[in-house]
């Protein structure tokens, strides 16, 4: 046994042994943690990958939602501005509707007043109408009352009738 | 001392633990050694000693107290002129017996005709001690001590990393927890810096599993060589032949894998003059020594930084009992500054831990990526 001089026992052991371990670790081992280290490696990339897709997707998420709300800002400004013409033209309508309806009211007033101030004057007319003829009769009957008075007036009437 | 553990100091943790496995260590050799120069009255060793923890041996010697040895026996596998011979390592009684024809060498021996090696296993002269010169070396395949800590960190290795790959299937999807998180970031570093940095997106899978599981084999052999009682402590990333085993692998990768982009690179280099290749191949010669060179340095750099760790280590606690065979108050003196480099020296050992298993692994995938690059 020396130093710098190999024993062939001590090689042909180690040659084995060596030979062995190397077999032994490189299917027991190496495989499943060299296997295991790129799967997790793999599902990290994944997982990172995943993760950048999500905020691309939410980016573009956040652009659409914001489209949506555009479009329903403009819809709904466009609603207001048609409710309004709306209501405009409803409101003008009215204001049509009830002045034509206040002319026809004064109108008919008008008719009415008309109407009743002719039947108030025909009333008037009649009342003064018998009135005349009671005042007629009473003077007559006054001026008939004597004799005298009759004759003078037949003979007046008499005298005025003409014969020719 | 007061250390202050966060919930969240798991690293704080970890360190403290090593601090004390490393304060262990100090003691446990400087104790080995105090029992060692107590029994060998003729004086103490350093090198011997140094050398004797550092090397391979048949037996586990954890401790002596007084004059027993407390070691664990392992088997011995012997092949000579067609036999197999196993048998327990305590058979030979620490060398003083012989058994079955073969007997433990306990010292060296080198003149013009008898040469051998402390820790050999020799044939016997039938009936006596005495070394048969004639009989050749038997070839040892022995459970050695190396080869038990192999089989042990094996054991260790497969037990964390295959709950460790359980737990990637039972908790599919989910956060890593407990061993598997301390875990991850280690394999992630090995694959994502060391792997695919190295060889390329594309092709970096098929040398994964060698890379990780030569990265762990080396770390934990490391860690495991610094802790200085039974499972651990035997010197085994400081072995050239381990080390060497792992170049080999490496080199044999190389081989296989390379494509036809880099053996036209050595044998046909492009941009070379053509009289350095014919008639003289000159640069394919530079070529193959480099492709050779490569693995031998990987060897010898894992195997010289680890033991270079340990014999400094041991050479200061040697430093405690050679002052001590002097005047125990001057061992005693001495102890304190050797145990404070020797701290320092084993938190020191603990980066290039790190360091060397990082580098070996770095430089194999470096070359794998070199064997295996797209035409430019």
């Amino acid at each position: 046994m020396e130093l710098v001089q190999p024993g062939i026992g001590l090689v042909i052991w180690m040659t084995l042994a060596f030979a062995i371990l190397l077999w032994i670790l490189t299917k027991f081992a190496w495989k499943p943690i060299m296997k295991g280290l790129k799967e997790r490696e793999e599902s990290i990339d994944e997982a990172l990958h995943a993760a950048d897709k999500a905020r691309e997707e939410m980016k573009e998420l956040k652009f659409s939602n914001e489209q949506l709300m555009k479009e329903a800002k403009e819809d709904r400004n466009a609603i207001l501005r048609e409710a309004r013409k709306v209501k405009e033209s409803i409101i003008e309508e009215a204001k049509q509707q009830a002045s034509s309806e206040a002319k026809r009211i004064v109108e008919s007033a008008k008719e009415n007043i008309q109407y009743e101030k002719m039947s108030a004057i025909t009333d008037l007319k009649n009342q003064l109408a018998r009135l005349s003829i009671e005042i007629a009769e009473k003077i007559l009957r006054e001026e008939l009352s004597t004799k005298d008075k009759q004759k003078e007036l037949v003979k007046k009437l008499i005298n005025e009738v003409n014969f020719n | 001392m007061y250390f202050y553990i966060s919930r969240s100091g798991t690293i704080q943790r970890i360190a403290i633990i090593l601090t004390v496995i490393f304060i262990s260590i100090q003691i446990s050799f400087a104790s080995e050694e105090a029992e060692h120069t107590n029994n060998q009255k003729e004086g103490f060793n350093a090198g011997e000693m140094i050398i004797e923890h550092i090397i391979d041996a048949h037996e586990w010697h954890i401790m002596t107290i007084g004059h027993t040895h407390v070691s664990v026996p392992l088997p011995i596998i012997l092949y000579y002129d067609g036999k197999l011979d196993i048998f327990m390592s305590s058979k030979f009684h620490h060398g003083h017996k012989s058994y079955k024809g073969y007997k433990l060498v306990t010292e060296d021996i080198k003149t013009q005709s008898e040469e051998e090696r402390k820790g050999d296993i020799v044939r016997v002269i039938p009936g006596t001690m005495e070394t048969d010169y004639n009989a050749g070396l038997p070839l040892d395949l022995s459970i050695t001590k190396n080869v038990a800590a192999i089989f042990i960190s094996l054991l260790l290795i497969c037990i964390i990393f295959i709950s460790v790959g359980k737990a990637y299937t039972k908790r599919k999807g989910q956060a890593p927890k407990g061993l598997q998180s301390f875990m991850e970031p280690i394999i992630l570093f090995i694959r994502d810096e060391v792997a695919k940095a190295s060889i390329g997106e594309k092709r970096y899978e098929k040398f994964l599993p060698y890379l990780l599981t030569l990265f762990f084999f080396i770390i934990f052999n490391n860690l495991l060589g610094l802790v200085p009682f039974f499972p651990g402590g035997a010197n085994l990333t400081g072995n050239i032949a381990v080390t060497g085993v792992m170049a080999l692998f490496t080199f044999l990768i190389i081989i296989v894998k390379g494509n036809k982009q880099y053996w036209i690179h050595i044998f046909n280099t492009p941009g070379v003059p053509w009289w350095l290749k014919i008639p003289v191949p000159l640069m394919p010669v530079v070529e193959v020594l480099g492709m050779l060179t490569k693995p031998f340095v990987l060897m010898i750099r894992l195997f010289a930084n680890i033991t270079a760790g340990h014999i400094i280590v041991l050479g200061f606690m040697s430093l405690i009992f050679i002052f001590g065979n002097r005047s125990v108050a001057l061992g005693y003196g001495v102890s304190v500054l050797s145990v404070g480099f020797g701290i320092f020296i084993g938190l020191l050992e603990l980066l290039v831990a790190f360091i060397q298993a990082y580098v070996f692994t770095l430089l194999s995938a470096l070359y794998f990526g070199m064997a295996t690059e797209e035409s430019h």
